[in-house]
């Protein structure tokens, strides 16, 4: 691994080349654990954080209600919701920033409001705006990172230079943070969360108003830091969520109010599910008869989702069908499958 | 934990150009009323040695500067903490702080701590200059010390006030104001009330007065006075404003 840093680290994007050529996943674990101190051997394969009720309520208005969240080591879980939804407050309590009015957070076992300094040790955090000391630069920052983290003094200085070199800061070490650019802002605030080696990483939109070319690299460094730790994201970009993530969670006014893995998301998608309204339906079984058609699912009074096999014809079939024996036919739409239609339909 | 959070506190201090300005200000404020009032004492030393038990330099000249520079921190201090919280706030990044893992009472007192070391620095600069006086006259060292550890209580004292009210909003500006103002207010009470209230023989009050007057607890170390009871009051003083700080804090975090 450090071998493929050191020889692409001449530039920023080091690590999408790495990752696009599937280098990094695949060798990433292994080197990691041979790496890693016993205790996080032990718990490799553990929950890393779990809530359970969460709930804050501001006096009579409640931000956020019964939110149960568990992740695991190596998942990725994208968090997503309108503005106002309740997303920030929900990191804000995860992070021991916000007290929760009622519910439980625990960090690799770490109840994180009866021992919130301990617990806190295996958390990397980036608030929608970066806590960033303008008047330091890179170096001093990270230092002091690494240093409130309790990173014992002896790996401080290579722990600051594995992150600026995961966030392709190895050039801007000496400059002021108040004089680099947005995307480099950015950067340096996902460095201070990843310097001391969290098992879990919460980062509130680490993509919000960076250029194309910089969500990409932020998107591969995510994708490469879920490899061995747990990561929530929280985001507006819906395709961001279904590139990097494993999980989602949508959340509407405080609630949760989808939560699936983005594989079944992606196999409702591809195969090939319609949506189809009769006005004198058959009984259910006459349908699953048709060829070419695999299941059936009453949705409504006289709505069918319908999941077709992929060869043949099968919709035409099922006009011909329809026509030939009345059954009033009235729409025939792909079922919403896409994440935007899943989104759009649960918080409009 | 607390001493990288002062540390910090110092070094982003001391990149601003605030932090300068003020030494410089404090400086050439002291540095003239320094030489003037050496120079007055020149002037009237043919005239001091007629006496029986003539006042000394250190008394003429030292007690005075020392007692400027307290009213150079009554300024000081409030327009130095108004970063300390109030700035952080406003910048977003005291979230930096509370999701490290480090307890509010290790923020509040490693942001005190870097405060009054600020302020330390200030009242160094200032005795260094009597100092430069030993080569070639006594000085009193017992009431030089005193004035110092005086100074020191009241800058103490100053840096968890400021501390506070920084805590309590998120301007800058309006925390240096309201620390200028409370701590006026101490001296207004510490001049009028606390000698009336102790007059009527109401000892509890005065003595609360008292914790609450860093002046008045100051007046005695500038006789050279070591006053048990007012290095108490100034602890006590500097102590309830630092508890009343993580509490405030901590309430943020429970109640948003």
């Amino acid at each position: 691994m450090a071998a493929v840093m050191v020889a692409a680290g001449k530039d920023g994007g080091c690590f999408i080349n790495a990752h696009i050529l599937g280098i990094f996943r695949r060798h990433h674990k292994p080197r990691r654990l041979s790496r890693a101190p016993s205790p996080m051997l032990a718990s490799f394969d553990a929950t890393t954080i779990s809530a359970r009720g969460l709930t804050r309520r501001f006096g009579a208005h409640t931000a956020v209600e019964n939110v149960d969240l568990e992740l695991k080591r190596g998942e990725v879980l994208g968090f997503l919701g309108p503005n106002g939804a309740g997303k920030t407050t929900t990191m804000q309590m995860l992070t021991g920033n916000l007290a929760p009015s009622e519910g439980e957070v625990s960090i690799c076992g770490i109840d994180l409001l009866a021992h919130p300094v301990s617990a806190k040790e295996k958390i990397g955090y980036l608030p929608e705006t970066p806590p960033l000391y303008r008047e330091l630069n890179v170096d001093e920052f990270l230092e002091l990172a690494v240093r409130l983290h309790r990173v014992p003094t002896a790996q401080r200085r290579e722990a600051v230079a594995r992150a600026k070199q995961r966030c392709g800061l190895t050039d801007v070490g000496r400059k002021l943070i108040g004089s680099l650019s947005k995307g480099y802002q950015q950067r340096v605030g996902i460095a201070q969360a990843i310097a001391h080696e969290p098992d879990v990483l919460i980062l509130d939109e680490p993509t919000v108003g960076l250029d194309p070319n910089q969500i990409r690299e932020i998107r591969a460094l995510v994708r490469e830091l879920g490899g061995s730790r747990s990561v929530i994201l929280s985001t507006h970009i819906l395709s961001e969520v279904e590139a990097i993530c494993d999980r989602v969670q949508i959340m509407h006014h405080g609630r949760v109010v989808y939560s699936d893995s983005i594989a079944a998301l992606k196999a409702l998608q591809s195969g090939r599910t319609v949506v189809c309204g009769l006005e004198r339906p058959p009984a259910e079984a006459e349908l699953a008869a048709l060829p070419g058609v695999i299941a059936v699912e009453r949705v409504g009074d006289r709505l069918f989702r319908l999941q077709l096999a992929s060869d043949g014809e099968p919709s035409a079939q099922l006009v011909a069908r329809a026509a030939e024996r009345n059954w009033g036919l009235f729409q025939l739409a792909p079922a919403q499958t896409s994440l935007e239609d899943v989104f759009v339909n649960l918080t409009k | 934990m607390i001493f990288t959070i002062a540390a910090k506190e110092l070094r982003t201090l001391f990149t601003s150009p605030l932090a300068w300005m003020v030494l410089t200000a404090v400086q050439l404020v002291t540095g003239y009323a320094f030489l003037k009032r050496l120079d007055d004492f020149l002037q009237v030393q043919p005239q001091l040695v007629q006496l029986t038990s003539p006042p000394g330099v250190t008394e003429l000249v030292l007690a005075p500067l020392f007692a400027t520079t307290a009213f150079v921190l009554f300024f000081a201090a409030p327009l130095l903490g108004m970063r300390l919280i109030a700035e952080e706030r406003r910048n977003q990044t005291m979230v930096f702080l509370t999701s490290a893992p480090v307890s509010m009472t290790e923020i509040v007192l490693g942001k005190f701590v870097g405060h009054a070391l600020f302020l330390l620095l200030i009242i160094a600069l200032i005795t260094a200059m009597p100092l430069s006086l030993s080569g070639s006259t006594s000085l009193d060292y017992g009431l030089l010390a005193s004035l110092f550890l005086g100074l020191v209580l009241l800058a103490l004292g100053f840096a968890a006030l400021s501390l506070y009210i920084s805590s309590l909003t998120t301007h800058p500006i309006l925390a240096a104001f309201g620390a200028f103002a409370a701590l006026l207010v101490m001296l207004l009470v510490s001049e009028t009330a606390g000698d009336g209230v102790r007059a009527r023989g109401w000892h509890v009050p005065a003595a609360l007065v008292q914790v609450f007057s860093p002046l008045k607890n100051f007046e005695p170390f500038g006789k050279g006075v070591i006053d048990t009871y007012a290095i108490a009051c100034a602890v006590l003083f500097a102590i309830v404003f630092l508890v009343l700080t993580v509490r405030r804090l901590d309430a943020q975090r429970l109640r948003g």
